[in-house]
């Protein structure tokens, strides 16, 4: 590895920090209905998705070619750029954290990517066609079809259960649902994980460091695997609370037809050749199992500003990418002032989230409180 | 551009079917567990019920073993 430089130091590192914060923002996906139903105490549905993640970086390494070919032009990516659409992931993840809302850490990515490309090489280096067919068509339809697919479920599993011993269905669908969430993290292990080996193994690519289309290395995948699962294992607290008890309020039944739906919506999605994301496809099953519930409350407000989160994702990850592009492609100096400006407004996020601090011994309650001061941010 | 409609209605029709399944399956099995659990507390015979319940248990453990064989590569 003689091409390694401080550049491609710095891009791994930025990588895995990006991985970090995907595996955090992404707990709640298959964890936040076990959790707010009871089916597994906090710390440990963390504990076995971190686990699940880490098992599932290991088991494939199939995507890691293509998550970086598709959407930007790879012959005109420089690793500067690529550490620029990573800040921009990063930052956009640690915002949407803060705000408790769950968004695609992989439309993060690649708007990101999409922005520093745009800033440095014109537009001629975003594909913009694959861009609609990769990103917003997929993200209109997941929450429709996961929602769907929840809320058919849902009302059967109601109607079937309706007149028997409440104890037994409750307990029962609990079980289930440890099952199917272990599901969702298994296979979240295999599709995110890959990202990140495929962003490192384009900029070693790019670097010289390995040769065109070569598989990522045993330590780009181990190193990979470790970011997520600890990520996943220190827990998105704000945004589990906002899935288990923000969108709607979910008993076992509709946590176990969710948890099932968006198993089975991300398994044929990544099957039958149209990728959903898994963030708009576990949200939509939740909201879909809040419709599939006679008298279950949609709480549409925080539904709407979910939404608008997805929305903003792409546009404002590319911005700040653009952003940090226009500095970091200006040689050391230029990645060093940016990575610094990134780690200054990160340490401020946090400090931020210290005001009001969600973690797993608060993470069921209501955040009636939280209303407020959210609003006043917005 | 080429946006696969085809396979995202697929994608709708196959996952719409399976969760169906599994949570139907699922819910008659605890329809049977529970139907168990109150002939045992009568002291009636719940072999019936038990083995229904068993039945729909063991075909949403061999789902899940079909979801885990579908995510790992290496199985394919």
């Amino acid at each position: 590895m003689d091409h390694v430089s401080f550049l491609v130091v710095v891009v791994i590192v930025t990588a895995l920090a990006f991985d970090f914060t995907n595996g955090f923002h992404d707990t709640a996906n298959a964890m936040a209905t076990s959790i707010a139903t009871g089916a597994l105490r906090p710390k440990v549905a963390v504990a076995i998705s971190g686990a699940l993640n880490l098992v599932g970086a290991f088991l494939s390494v199939e995507v890691a070619h293509t998550i970086s070919g598709g959407i930007v032009d790879d012959k005109l990516v420089s690793p500067a750029m690529i550490f620029a659409g990573l800040v921009g992931a990063i930052v956009w993840n640690l915002l949407t954290w803060l705000l408790g809302l769950p968004s695609s850490s992989s439309h993060a990515l690649f708007g990101g990517l999409i922005g520093a490309v745009w800033f440095s090489a014109g537009s001629s280096g975003v594909h913009f066609d694959t861009v609609v067919e990769k990103i917003l068509i997929p993200a209109v339809a997941a929450p429709f079809v996961a929602g769907f697919v929840a809320m058919t479920a849902t009302y059967l599993a109601y109607r079937i259960t309706a007149k028997e011993r409440s104890d037994t269905t409750r307990d029962g669908f609990r079980i289930g649902q440890i099952a199917s969430a272990s599901l969702v993290s298994l296979a979240h292990g295999t599709n995110d994980a890959q990202k990140t080996m495929g962003v490192i193994t384009l900029t070693l690519i790019s670097a010289g460091a390995l040769d065109q289309g070569a598989d990522p290395p045993f330590w780009v995948i181990l190193s990979a695997g470790l970011a997520i699962a600890l990520g996943t294992y220190i827990g998105g607290w704000r945004i589990i609370r906002t899935m288990g008890k923000g969108i709607t309020e979910i008993e076992s039944p509709q946590g176990f037809a969710a948890e099932s739906g968006s198993t089975a919506v991300i398994l044929a999605s990544s099957h039958l050749g149209f990728a959903l994301s898994t963030t708009q496809v576990c949200s939509g099953a939740i909201l879909g199992s809040g419709l599939g519930r006679r008298l279950a409350e949609v709480r549409w407000n925080v539904a709407g500003r979910m939404a608008v989160a997805w929305l903003l994702t792409l546009p404002a990850a590319a911005g700040v990418g653009a952003l940090a592009a226009s500095v970091a492609t200006h040689g050391d100096l230029g990645v060093t002032i940016a990575a610094v400006a990134a780690l200054a407004v990160a340490a401020g996020i946090y400090a931020a989230s210290r005001r009001t601090p969600v973690h797993s011994g608060n993470v069921n309650e209501v955040p009636e409180q939280r209303r407020e001061p959210a609003r006043a941010a917005a | 551009m080429d946006i696969k409609w085809s396979s995202l209605g697929q994608v709708f029709v196959v996952s719409l079917g399976a969760t169906v399944a599994v949570v139907v399956i699922f819910a008659v099995g605890l329809l049977a567990a529970s139907a168990r659990q109150t002939a045992v507390e009568q002291g009636r015979p719940a072999t019936v019920p038990a083995a229904a319940a068993g039945l729909c248990f063991a075909a949403c453990a061999a789902l899940v073993l079909y979801g885990v064989y579908l995510i790992v590569p290496q199985f394919h």
